[in-house]
């Protein structure tokens, strides 16, 4: 459908997987640190479908897939951790979690 | 057709960005939206029409539906609005940020290093990806059904709550 240069699209998802690093280390709150995974988690599935559709190939589509569950099921776990560090600490600081007391 | 191509990548980049520097965080949300949609768009363009539809569908829909519901039930007010931007002050982002665009450079000089040549992208349907999914790939799909129930457990064990060892008269009695 379009011609574009297998360069241009890398680096598009790394230019997206890089802004997800950056919210990554720079947020302390815990809410946008999950976000920027998801940033990340996307820009690696990008860089699947570009790779497949060069080829002309399935199974980079079927990756983008994989990654999509694993983003999903990565998600549920981490909200709950979320609410749950919400609930004892009552913030969503990252750091009020450092000490761990059981 | 390579002009909406570079106008959506524009859009992504420009909304990610926006994504990580909003203090509110359901600004950031919605900006992310953007976002995912014209990745989504990328993605037809590249051949893709089952992984945009995907992409809209879940990424957009449902997992960002979950981050809409836990700010919801966190209720964040004006004074963590506050806290943020005393957390997002320039000396806290110059140094991931200026360490990030040192790997940027250098993601560029090496893909750059290479000749441009181009590809037409061909349409890939939902048929042939699910012929793959569910032939060569298929113990990938087996192990991915067991994730999500790790993850349906996990998020259920995590979000229970727990019962009060305490005996209610002793709770009436200390109100």
């Amino acid at each position: 459908m379009i011609s574009i240069s297998i360069e241009t699209g890398l680096l598009l998802s790394g230019i997206l997987f890089l802004l997800g690093l950056i919210g990554l280390l720079v947020r302390r709150n815990i809410i946008f640190m999950l976000m920027s995974v998801e940033i990340m988690l996307n820009a690696a599935g990008l860089a699947f479908v570009i790779g497949g559709s060069r080829w002309a190939q399935p199974d980079g589509q079927v990756m983008f897939i994989f990654i999509l569950t694993m983003a999903a099921a990565e998600v549920s776990v981490g909200l709950a951790l979320i609410l749950l560090l919400y609930h004892r600490f009552k913030t969503v600081d990252a750091d009020a979690a450092s000490k761990m007391r059981g | 057709m390579q002009i909406i191509f570079y106008i959506a990548a524009i859009i992504a980049i420009f909304s990610t960005v926006m994504v990580i520097t909003r203090l509110n965080a359901v600004h950031a949300l919605l900006y992310l939206i953007v976002s995912l949609l014209s990745v989504a768009v990328i993605f037809f363009l590249l051949g893709a029409p089952f992984i945009a539809a995907l992409e809209i569908i879940i990424y957009a829909g449902a997992i960002m539906v979950l981050f809409i519901f836990v700010i919801m039930m966190l209720n964040l007010g004006r004074e963590a609005k506050e806290q943020e931007s005393q957390w997002l002050k320039p000396s806290m982002w110059i140094g991931p940020a200026i360490l990030a665009a040192i790997i940027l450079v250098q993601l560029i000089y090496v893909l750059m290093a290479n000749q441009n040549e181009t590809f037409n992208s061909t349409v890939i349907n939902a048929k042939q990806v699910g012929m793959s999914l569910f032939g060569p790939y298929l113990i990938g799909v087996e192990l991915s059904a067991i994730l999500l129930l790790a993850g349906i457990v996990g998020a259920y064990h995590l979000g229970r709550r727990k019962k009060a060892s305490v005996h209610r008269f002793f709770e009436e009695a200390s109100e």
